[in-house]
């Protein structure tokens, strides 16, 4: 039997990584949009809670990780709707590849985009509201954070963009599955803010890791599952 | 044989209304009045029992989604779809009940105590549950979409209870612990409630699965 040169289950998945940030570079479509609205949604919190001094700090974990949220479901279906409208699902459906490589590859795409929306937003954040945002213990949490929505987002948004409602169902289906990592992240990072380590917010920390574990195992398990046709 | 008559089903309707009755009967007659809340106490049996019937059903839905998974066989997909619909049912009639009894108690008609907190947050996952199921074309794709999130969604579901619980840490002091203390008579009044509400479930379950094999027979005779 002919058998095509073999990749490894790394090479596949990163190849579909590649694959996405090479669009996105001719485009930048994804990513520019999810700054521009999480810009606006920074500004619209802003004129809602009037954030300053104090209030900024209090208020910061939330409105951080609400913007992120936002702009992120944002992202999620553009990047799946993009996926479908140039027939590339297709292309990768037929390729021999693994449905788990698709999903690891995709959600990495997603997970790479919002990282990069994060990277801007919060030294913006840090220098419009004066919250020091920028230490490596809120990074780490916010990259773990996003592990967990970036998955789910990906499982949903997959499943999303196949359903006449397509971008609008998204937030729905996603939102109250993602509560425990929002609530968890805004948790660590208001604890860090107000002077604790992390050792302190330990217990929240875990939850995040088990929350991220606990979606890539499911939605590894299940993504095979919406992309059969 | 007449596929109209459901004689179990009557039996089970009828067990249920008569265990109901006993419940209603042993809320309001057997059970002491409690010391601190009075009389608006005796909601708990209700709200107590009906929560934990919309855990239960969301519960059948997430093993009914593994199965469909797995097998592929239409019936798994109809319980899945029915026990989301008696279960969301009964999971608005425990937040319903949980903020009237809240009223009194507290002063106001919602606290973000944790468990009322979780079961607003189901009832939101299951909202959405019944709209990607309207949204999607094709029954075999909306069975097999709904399985997947049926089952995603109850994973994250014991993740949430615990956020929440940690979020909202200043727990009113009347339900945390066994700080209601709950006299024999209260126990005994509860189980029946958690039975009776059981076996309303089960009874309206097997109605909706039969309303579901009926409307696929009807589509099977319209084409």
């Amino acid at each position: 039997m002919y058998t095509l040169p073999t990749m490894d289950f790394l090479d596949k998945t990163w190849a579909i990584v590649v694959k996405d940030v090479a669009a996105e570079w001719h485009t930048r479509e994804i990513v520019s949009a999810m700054l521009v609205f999480a810009v606006l949604s920074l500004l619209v919190f802003s004129f809602a809670l009037d954030l300053r001094g104090a209030t900024a700090r209090a208020a910061a974990p939330g409105v951080l990780w609400a913007t992120v949220a936002f702009a992120g479901t944002l992202g999620l279906s553009r990047s799946l709707v993009r996926e479908q409208q140039t027939g590339c699902i297709d292309g990768l459906l037929l390729a021999p590849v693994d449905r788990t490589a698709i999903f690891f590859g995709k959600a990495l795409g997603n997970f790479f985009f919002i990282v990069i929306v994060e990277a801007i937003l919060l030294p913006l954040f840090a220098g419009l509201f004066n919250v020091p945002l920028l230490r490596p213990e809120v990074l780490l949490v916010t990259l773990l954070g996003t592990v967990g929505y970036a998955a789910v987002g990906t499982l949903l948004a997959a499943m999303a963009v196949n359903t006449r409602a397509r971008e609008v169902l998204l937030p729905v289906l996603l939102l109250p599955l993602a509560f425990p990592v929002l609530i968890a992240a805004v948790q660590t990072i208001g604890a860090l803010l107000e002077g604790g380590t992390l050792a302190e917010a330990g217990g929240w920390l875990r939850l995040i890791v088990v929350y991220d574990l606990v979606i890539v195992a499911v939605a590894t398990l299940t993504f095979g599952y919406i992309l059969e046709e | 044989m007449n596929r109209y008559r459901d004689i179990p089903g009557l039996i089970l309707a009828l067990a249920s209304a008569a265990a109901i009755l006993t419940a209603l009967g042993m809320v309001f007659l057997y059970a002491p009045r409690e010391a601190t809340m009075g009389d608006v106490q005796r909601i708990f049996y209700f709200h107590v029992s009906s929560a934990w019937v919309g855990f239960f059903a969301f519960f059948v839905t997430f093993l009914a989604g593994i199965l469909y998974l797995i097998r592929g066989e239409r019936r798994w997909d109809i319980l899945a779809l029915s026990s989301v619909e008696v279960g969301l049912t009964f999971i608005t009639m425990a937040v319903i009940t949980g903020s009237l009894w809240a009223r009194p108690v507290w002063g106001t008609y919602w606290t973000w105590e944790p468990r009322l907190t979780i079961s607003a947050v189901q009832l939101l996952i299951y909202i959405a549950y019944g709209m990607l199921r309207r949204a999607v074309e094709g029954p075999e794709r909306q069975a097999r979409f709904a399985a997947v999130y049926g089952i995603v969604a109850f994973v994250t579901v014991p993740l949430s209870w615990f956020a929440i619980r940690w979020w909202r840490t200043i727990h009113p002091e009347i339900l945390s612990g066994g700080d209601m203390a709950l006299t024999p008579r209260m126990v005994q009044t509860l189980m029946v409630s958690l039975g009776a509400f059981t076996l309303l479930y089960a009874t309206l379950l097997r109605q909706r699965i039969r309303l579901e094999r009926f409307a696929d027979a009807l589509a099977l005779l319209k084409r």
